[in-house]
């Protein structure tokens, strides 16, 4: 029994808001790290591509709810997240007609195309704010919880309850169907491996007639498809502010480095690696091994490895160590 | 050299005889409170409680041979003490009298240090509740009609146990404010018996705080105790707390009191508990009614603190018969408290009438203030309990 109730508590505490939180940074990384495999630049936009697709799904989310439209038990945002999408590629779009491609013609180098993102970065930032306003806007409807830790007490007696939240299971889903579009998308259709062709051998490719332009407008739409729908999963999940998806910025570049960058695989699992991490290091064990352990070993410390303070901290850490001994990822991406 | 300043000496005290003489002067108070900054929705209505108690005072033409009280508004930003105290020396420039400010505990004693002791000028903030204040060296300049965050950790220790608490898992906002008044809460429930599990700061303005609250619930506790903002991560905790399951009942100080909370949350909140400094009966009816017809929110933290800071100046300066810093600065303690004539806001024309004919005064205002120690509100508190989602005060303290 104790040992249930220690099974139960790590996945309350650790497992299920580790899975949800490493499922959206694995979708914001994949949008990262596509960018730099196929236009060949650290975006520091990402962050705020994916405030200003969630502000559009939240605006269209508003209207819906006040016109009476909603999907029962599941949030509104699901039915408004399409339109999130629209406007979000038509936004990347247009800022990659009027100030990346400038620079692209120009064959700038890479830090300069960083640089530049860093100027989109701020006048999206500024733009969210302008439209939404910077406090904490709140769209989550729909039933709260699949099952909350006070039913799960009573349905087993345990002592420890576990509690999964209904953003949580729609991240989860989301999440694994969006990989496997992605994936089917970049190995099976023309477009996906013509993108690939790109972002392996640039001259190569163009040699042999795809066209460039069409590649950058394609991996576009797909970045903003998937900000889009990682900043929406996040914010049903959490809440949605301006300023915390600028700081996501951080965690989204160490899972993708950590990963691998331009390797959507690594993407994916530097996305786990760095939420897990997180959450694990600076987790209190004292309640877990309470139950396993025999009494007369119980601790009387908290057996908290950091404090919670140093949460960011974990994320540079595990990207200095990557970057130290494998600079080119887990999953061997391109060198930096 | 001894002659000049025997000269300047002689022609300064003539010309502040020759003030007080004359008929229709004018005082100057200055208000330096953050206009912009983390807190300003609150110092409007603070402002406004503050220029409430002037113009009473300068209608009823009884201060001072009919002086008029001039109010000077000037920017703390409350965080940015470079701002506060550029601003302050302006104040200062301008000629004023009295300055009440600063309001949040950081630009407070940067003003108090760098403008304040050096000019000699007296200082009466309304809102300044860190505990650090009490100590500082102030020449006796500065006072304050809010209390200092040590007293919430008494009476909410004391709450605490009277319920029954055994153990508390505390955590605070990571700031001076938070970190004072949870080292306070700590301290005063620790010397009653009581266990603090765990004692760790969350940051603001994130939006996940599993882990913080994954560390929380490991401590365990009867009750969460979280001396945040309830704007702020004060809610995220409370949320996160409530969605795995780790609490259900939560301590909430001062900072996380007010209608926002209750609405967020939901009816999960229903039996928790906290206190916020305030006080009930005839001053702050009064004062509530007041500040409706000017047109302001007289319930709004702060506000009545404001009136008060803007009374006790005047009070002081008519009972010293003096507008200058150093003769009325004494006397803010004795009309402050006991003995003498209970005075209470809308009343200050008859405090002045009292304190004109040599009488004494003991003001309540609308805070009740009752200076202690080093010039500091004793400090009542409301005690709140969250009942079908709204804020109830259940007594005072």
């Amino acid at each position: 029994m104790d040992f249930l109730n220690a099974l139960v508590a790590i996945s309350n505490y650790i497992l299920m808001p580790g899975i949800a939180y490493g499922s959206q940074l694995a979708l914001g990384a994949l949008g990262a790290t596509l960018i730099y495999g196929i236009l060949r630049f650290s975006n520091f936009a990402h962050g705020d591509t994916m405030a200003f697709g969630t502000m559009v799904t939240i605006l269209v989310t508003w209207w819906m709810q006040s016109a009476g439209i909603s999907l029962g038990v599941l949030p509104t945002a699901l039915l408004a997240l399409p339109f999130g999408i629209l406007g979000c590629m038509a936004m990347v779009l247009f800022t990659d007609r009027y100030v990346y491609r400038f620079y692209r013609r120009q064959k700038a180098k890479p830090v300069i195309l960083v640089i530049v993102s860093m100027g989109v970065m701020f006048i999206l930032n500024g733009v969210v704010r302008f439209i939404i306003g910077p406090n904490d806007q709140r769209f989550a409807d729909g039933e709260r919880f699949i099952i909350s830790a006070r039913e799960f007490k009573e349905m087993t007696g345990l002592r420890e309850g576990l509690a999964i939240k209904t953003t949580q299971g729609i991240t989860v889903i989301t999440a694994v169907l969006v990989v496997i579009l992605l994936f089917w998308f970049l190995n099976r259709t023309r477009t996906g491996k013509s993108m690939r062709a790109y972002s392996d051998n640039e001259d190569l490719a163009l040699l042999s007639g795809i066209n460039p332009e069409r590649v950058v407008m394609y991996t576009w739409l797909i970045v903003a498809a998937l900000a889009t729908v990682a900043g929406t999963l996040y914010g049903l999940d959490k809440t949605f502010k301006p300023f915390t998806y600028f700081q996501l910025l951080l965690p989204i570049f160490a899972a993708a480095i950590v990963g691998g960058l331009g390797n959507p695989l690594g993407a994916i699992a530097g996305g786990y690696i760095i939420a897990f991490s997180e959450v694990t290091i600076t987790y209190a064990w004292k309640k877990v091994l309470k139950y396993l352990m025999p009494e007369s070993l119980e601790p009387s410390s908290l057996v908290q490895l950091l404090s919670t303070d140093y949460k960011f901290a974990v994320s540079f850490a595990i990207l200095l160590i990557v970057l130290l001994f494998k600079p080119t990822g887990l999953f061997s991406g391109k060198t930096a | 050299m001894k002659k000049l300043l025997m000269a300047s000496a002689a022609i300064a005290l003539a010309t502040s005889t020759a003030f007080a003489g004359s008929h229709a002067t004018e005082v100057k108070l200055g208000i330096l409170i953050g206009f912009t900054g983390p807190i300003e929705s609150l110092t409007t209505p603070m402002a406004g409680g503050a220029e409430l108690a002037m113009k009473e005072v300068s209608d009823s033409g009884k201060l001072l041979d009919a002086a008029t009280v001039v109010s000077m508004r000037a920017d703390s930003g409350c965080i940015d003490n470079g701002l506060a105290t550029a601003n302050a020396e302006r104040l200062i420039a301008d000629g004023i009298h009295g300055l009440i400010g600063a309001d949040c505990s950081g630009v407070t004693g940067a003003v108090l240090q760098n403008v304040a002791i050096p000019n000699g000028m007296v200082m009466i903030s309304p809102s300044a509740t860190s505990p650090g204040l009490s100590t500082m060296d102030d020449n006796d300049l500065f006072f304050r009609t809010s209390p200092s965050d040590a007293r919430e950790g008494q009476v909410m220790a004391d709450i605490l146990i009277e319920k029954g608490v055994k153990s508390i898992a505390l955590t605070y906002t990571n700031n001076d404010y938070g970190k004072g008044l949870a080292d306070a809460i700590k301290s005063s429930f620790e010397a009653l018996g009581g266990e603090v599990t765990i004692y760790a700061a969350h940051e603001d303005g994130k939006a996940d705080y599993s882990a913080e609250v994954g560390a929380l619930a490991s401590a365990g506790g009867d009750i969460l105790v979280v001396a945040g903002y309830l704007d702020q991560g004060g809610l995220g905790i409370i949320q996160a707390a409530l969605d795995t399951g780790a609490f259900d009942t939560f301590g909430l100080p001062g900072g996380m009191i007010g209608e926002n909370l209750p609405k967020n949350v939901g009816p999960d909140l229903d039996g928790s508990y906290g206190q916020v400094a305030g006080s009930g009966g005839k001053g702050a009816d009064n004062f509530s009614k007041m500040a409706e017809a000017a047109g302001f929110d007289g319930t709004s933290p702060y506000a009545p603190e404001s009136y008060d800071a803007a009374a006790l100046f005047m009070f002081a300066m008519q009972a010293a018969d003096s507008t200058d810093p150093a003769k009325y600065g004494p006397h803010i303690f004795d009309v402050a408290n006991a003995p003498g004539e209970k005075i209470y806001p809308g009343e200050l024309a008859k405090g002045l009438e009292i304190l004109a004919a040599g009488g004494e005064i003991d003001y309540v205002g609308a805070s009740s203030v009752e200076l202690i120690g080093p010039g500091e509100s004793a400090g009542t508190y409301r005690e709140i309990m969250v009942k079908d989602g709204k804020n109830v005060t259940v007594k005072f303290h």
